[in-house]
């Protein structure tokens, strides 16, 4: 049987944390990419953001989300946005769960962007939903940048990238 | 200040420090972050603050705390 799920590279963050994961010189080889983050921010953010190529531009998502004790949409017209991260002030030592799918990512048509994510925290307020982002560009996709807002991705968070083929 | 980057071609993982562009860049998603999240807590201070006053004035009305509970929900 095919091979239609492979792993590329996992990472995990060293101590010190890093102001972002970068994976660079993406193989053109697969249909879809799915990238699996389990993320921590030093910051009190719980915004993390996607972004391709190094670029920083044509990008807009729409979020939906639950909090705990309300629901509620956030729109962006700068950014690929989820609310995927846990923040500093969650319980320690808990990290989140980001998944991130693009398919089509070598095609010359603009980049459609899937996302769902839960934060996990000993409280009431915690954070789960889905995003759906766009990059408006015809470029293939070779690097994906994630960052947590407002400080570093925390020591230990992970993120594994697959490749996807369709047969 | 260092970024991970995870090169797929060659499966080698470095720290790299960032430039001083990046650290600028950086520094203004912060200050942007920071104004946003303000931003949303005077909404919602301005919000509660709103619905406050809604309820005295609904209680100097004359309606009871379970009318004006059910007009709220």
């Amino acid at each position: 049987m095919a091979v239609t799920h492979k792993l590329i590279q996992t990472v995990t963050v060293g101590a010190g944390g890093a102001s972002n994961i970068d994976f660079t010189s993406i193989p053109q080889t697969y249909t879809d990419l799915r990238i699996v983050y389990s993320l921590r921010n030093t910051n009190t953010s719980v915004i993390a953001e996607i972004q391709f190529n190094g670029l920083s531009t044509n990008l807009a998502s729409r979020l939906l989300l639950g909090s705990g004790t309300a629901t509620s949409s956030v729109t962006s017209s700068t950014t690929i946005r989820t609310y995927g991260s846990n923040p500093s002030d969650y319980t320690a030592s808990v990290f989140s769960n980001l998944e991130v799918y693009i398919p089509n990512y070598t095609g010359s048509a603009n980049k459609s962007v899937v996302m769902d994510f839960v934060t996990e925290n000993n409280a009431t307020a915690a954070y789960l939903g889905f995003s759906a982002g766009l990059w408006s560009s015809t470029a293939a996709i070779t690097q994906v940048t994630l960052t947590v807002s407002g400080g570093n991705v925390a020591q230990y968070s992970s993120a594994s990238l697959y490749g996807i083929l369709k047969s | 200040m260092k970024k991970l980057v995870v090169d797929c071609s060659t499966g080698i993982t470095t720290e790299v420090e960032l430039t001083a562009e990046e650290v600028a860049q950086r520094e203004a998603d912060a200050a942007a972050y920071a104004a946003e999240l303000a931003e949303r807590e005077a909404e919602a201070t301005a919000k509660a603050e709103a619905k406050a006053s809604a309820v005295a004035k609904l209680a100097a009305l004359g309606l009871t705390e379970g009318e004006v509970a059910a007009l709220l929900a």
